[in-house]
């Protein structure tokens, strides 16, 4: 790992989980729910030349225009920060997500399925990177509930991709979908190992 | 939808009238490799540093008070990330702040990676 010259004693560590999903599913409500501090804003620049010909470079003055990403933190005991990072799911965002997704343990992409369609950038690029994933349905008061293997095949999802339906202000159901994703991408390493189940830690 | 609370996030982008950059002297790269959730501390030189003014270098360096995270270092001084990195960088290599925990990168192993997903998941079943 990166940064074993620090003074702090061996072991202390953080670590993130990304949230992504279209405008407005709910990603800062997820974070907002299983957060120990009101979720953070904090912004990243965007250059015309990571817009290439996107409508967000079509701004008058050749100036800088930002794009904001609201965060999280969890403690997980006193050498152990879990932070999340709610991202944009657009495509024009994803010269973003090439520094956010590096080390972090995988993502949750948060779906409304009204508007399944802007999950399907995520869903590219988080296959293309090989970061595990999985699929949060965000199903509030008086949403349609979708049957989950409706989303996972409108969604061409290989069938190992955890699908599963939450509600995003709650949060033991918000925690679950961080479960899930850590548990996947456990499972994906201990499977990438090809080793035996044996290996892994009883919690 | 219904207001989903604050989910605002993909706010309309507006123009910046000062070039964001330009607190870095024009570089937008770091020379420390810091991804956003890596956390910065203050060293023993930052303390007794006399800090001319009020300006971003003092502000990052108060931020650090306690053990934080770059995005919280960002947020905390209200400049965007990528700006605050390279002061960031700077500041680490004029030895006032320090890299106080480890993260994952390219570079970790799949036994260190797998211990911090453990360690992770242990921790989120806890909580």
């Amino acid at each position: 790992m990166d940064f074993g010259q620090s003074s702090q004693p061996a072991g202390a560590a953080s670590t993130k989980i990304v949230v992504a999903g279209g405008f407005g599913v709910g990603k800062t409500t997820l974070v907002g729910a299983v957060s120990e501090i009101v979720p953070l804003r904090t912004e990243a620049l965007v250059t015309n030349e990571s817009t290439g010909v996107d409508d967000l470079a079509a701004t008058p003055m050749k100036s800088t225009t930002t794009v904001a990403m609201d965060f999280g933190r969890i403690t997980l005991g006193e050498d152990l920060v879990l932070y999340l990072f709610g991202t944009p799911g657009q495509r024009r965002f994803w010269f973003m997500w090439d520094d956010l997704v590096r080390g972090a343990i995988g993502a949750v992409v948060l779906v409304d399925t009204q508007r399944l369609d802007e999950a399907f950038a995520a869903v590219d690029y988080f296959e293309a990177k090989q970061l595990p994933f999985i699929v949060a349905i965000n199903e509030f008061d008086g949403a349609q509930r979708f049957p989950v293997d409706e989303v996972r095949e409108a969604l061409a999802l290989p069938i190992h991709t955890p699908v599963m339906a939450i509600d995003a202000r709650n949060r033991e159901s918000a925690k679950a979908a961080l479960v899930r994703v850590t548990e996947y991408a456990l499972d994906q390493i201990i499977s990438g190992i090809g080793g035996p189940q044996t290996s892994v830690a009883h919690y | 939808m219904a207001p989903q609370h604050r989910d605002d996030e993909d706010h309309v982008p507006t123009a910046g009238i000062v070039r964001p950059y330009a607190l870095t002297l024009g570089r937008t790269r770091s020379s420390v490799n810091l991804p956003v959730e890596v956390m910065i501390q203050q060293l023993p030189l930052a303390r007794r540093a006399q800090w001319a003014g009020h300006d971003q270098n003092a502000r990052i360096i108060e931020a650090c008070e306690e053990r934080t995270s770059v995005a919280e270092i960002a947020a905390a001084v209200g400049l965007p990330l990528g700006v605050v990195r390279v002061l960031l960088g700077d500041l680490i290599e004029q030895g006032y702040l320090e890299v106080a925990a480890v993260v994952l990168s390219d570079s970790s192993t799949l036994t260190e990676r797998k211990d911090l997903i453990e360690r992770t998941l242990r921790g989120l079943r806890a909580i």
